[in-house]
């Protein structure tokens, strides 16, 4: 080895907290050799506001609405999985069909919402600026007008409730869904037509910040994460909650798990859930939105006192992975604990090894493939 | 898929001489000392192949308990979760990590630290990640008092 002409040292330097790659307030401490990342610490908290705190300080119920501020991009499934616990907690509530088929939709189009975002701004992140990020939001606003239609707030939707939804879908919702839905094939394919097999986007995204299926597994990464790195695990399918057993649809994997990988198995995906919301749509029978032992909790949350001692954990698949909600009752109306497992905040725990040995324009690129929202990261 | 609890409580007992578990509703109650030992069997047995640690939190009982509880899962056999408990002193919370064991566990043991205060021996960097460095005491506690908004700033 030959002595280097120039003395160097090591660079320590600041990725955010306020930078627009960061996905929101989000700090990175990176040491640098020359253009390369030595050691990098996430940082995080700054959108923190004790999310379980205020939980346990109100009836069950009340926490809904600040549960769509968790992952403000994907309200529905927020609330499907706090819903799903308290249904456990309460020894089970029972969900009549319609609202079992409503559930389903809302969820699915909450992934179209969610990942489609995500890919348009992890195509942000890797220097197309705006242009895939404004095809992705124009698909994006079509579904969250049927959100607004639905709930009456195209984000903040606080809309399903345990034993069913909070009210029925409006009228000409499920003929304006079927449309939505039926266009969608069109988008993703011009959508990929423009990215896959794009030579930019692979010479950026292919073997980059590769994670490993037994890295993947140890560190407890769920969602499109894992299985870009071919791990076959998807709580719809392990858990089978709702009537996600009732649906054909298969679970796309990667095989490499780099950022292509990541984007790739969001894509399919899509593709999937377009698969759902298609039988989904179809099947749909008419009947009561929410059981009467559900309205009731709804109407009157102080009557619903779990027996002290009962506790239950709900897990869903939501779109960033596996979100939990971990309740324990001491027989008051209150929850005497109430935890958020949140995917991406669990997710971030292997940042550090996918960036070490990579350039720093790859940083932005492996954090933007990892899907954070700080809404969740920080509760 | 839950793995029946009175099978999984023997097989442990069985394997790790001198662990005893308790089963309460549809939890396990582990002894703090034994919970390392207890994690590596549940992880390494080939019946339960328990690879993935899905959830760590923490429960405080106040004046003299805190619990830890973790959430254990299958990633290959797809069965879980299953919740562990361990009961560990309000004054003197010290517990092994099982960081170690599950990488899943470095950011949440870090937030059951910040928020609750349990000191996890054997983590590899256990500082606050939710509140700022310097911040006092551990807002998840029952006895924790926020701090009064209104109130004057004493700086100013």
């Amino acid at each position: 080895m030959t002595e280097p002409l120039l003395d160097t040292q090591l660079l320590e330097v600041n990725l955010g907290p306020q930078h627009p790659s960061t996905h929101g307030v989000f700090r990175m401490q990176a040491l640098l050799d020359g253009e390369t990342i030595v050691k990098l610490k996430p940082v995080m908290g700054y959108l923190h506001r004790n999310h379980e705190q205020l939980g346990e300080g109100m009836t069950y119920i009340a926490s809904f609405p600040f549960t769509d501020r968790l992952d403000y991009f994907c309200a529905m499934t927020n609330n499907l999985g706090l819903a799903l616990a308290i249904e456990q907690l309460a020894g089970g509530i029972e969900v009549p069909e319609r609202a079992q088929y409503i559930r389903v939709i809302m969820s699915e189009l909450t992934r179209l919402v969610n990942h489609t975002a995500v890919i348009g701004f992890l195509l942000n992140d890797m220097g197309a600026f705006g242009t895939p990020l404004l095809y992705a939001f124009r698909e994006r606003e079509k579904i969250l007008d049927l959100f607004e239609m639905a709930s009456g707030s195209r984000m903040m939707c606080n809309y399903i409730r345990p034993g069913g939804v909070r009210e029925d879908v409006p009228e000409g919702f499920l003929e304006r869904a079927s449309r939505i839905v039926a266009e969608y094939p069109r988008f993703l394919d011009e959508f990929e037509a423009l990215l896959t097999q794009n030579e930019i986007i692979r010479q950026r995204a292919q073997h980059v910040g590769v994670l490993s299926k037994e890295l993947a597994i140890n560190a407890s990464i769920t969602g499109p994460m894992l299985r870009a790195s071919g791990v076959d695990y998807d709580i719809r399918k392990v858990d089978g909650y709702g009537i996600y057993p009732r649906f054909a649809f298969r679970i796309p994997l990667g095989t490499v798990g780099d950022v292509y990988d990541r984007y790739y198995v969001r894509i399919l995906e899509m593709r999937e859930s377009v698969a759902i919301l298609q039988q989904a749509l179809k099947e749909i029978p008419p009947g009561p939105s929410i059981s009467p032992k559900g309205l009731q909790l709804v109407k009157s949350p102080r009557t619903f006192r779990p027996p002290k001692g009962a506790e239950a954990y709900g897990r869903i698949e939501s779109p960033k992975g596996e979100l939990g909600f971990f309740l324990a009752s001491d027989g008051s109306p209150q929850p005497y604990r109430y935890h958020v497992r949140a995917p991406s905040f669990i997710n971030l725990t292997v940042l550090e090894d996918l960036c070490l040995g990579h350039k720093v324009a790859d940083v932005i690129i492996i954090l933007g493939s990892i899907d954070i929202v700080m809404g969740e990261v920080d509760r | 898929m839950r793995p029946a609890l009175e099978g999984l409580k023997s097989a442990v007992e069985g394997g790790l001489p001198g662990v005893t578990l308790q089963l309460e509703g549809s939890v396990l109650m582990v002894e703090a000392k034994d919970v390392p030992r207890v994690c590596r069997f549940l992880k390494d047995t080939p019946a339960y192949e328990m690879d993935y640690l899905a959830n760590l939190t923490a429960i405080d009982y106040p004046p003299d308990t805190l619990e830890v509880v973790y959430h254990l899962c299958s990633m290959r056999q797809k069965h879980g979760p299953v919740a562990l408990r361990v009961k560990l002193p309000r004054a003197n919370p010290v517990i092994a990590s099982v960081t170690p064991i599950w990488r899943g566990a470095e950011f949440q043991e870090r937030e059951v630290y910040d928020l609750f205060g349990v000191i996890f021996e054997g983590h590899p960097d256990l500082r606050r990640i939710l509140m700022w460095e310097g911040f006092k005491g551990h807002p998840m506690r029952k006895d924790y008092v926020p701090e009064d908004q209104d109130a004057p700033d004493e700086r100013a």
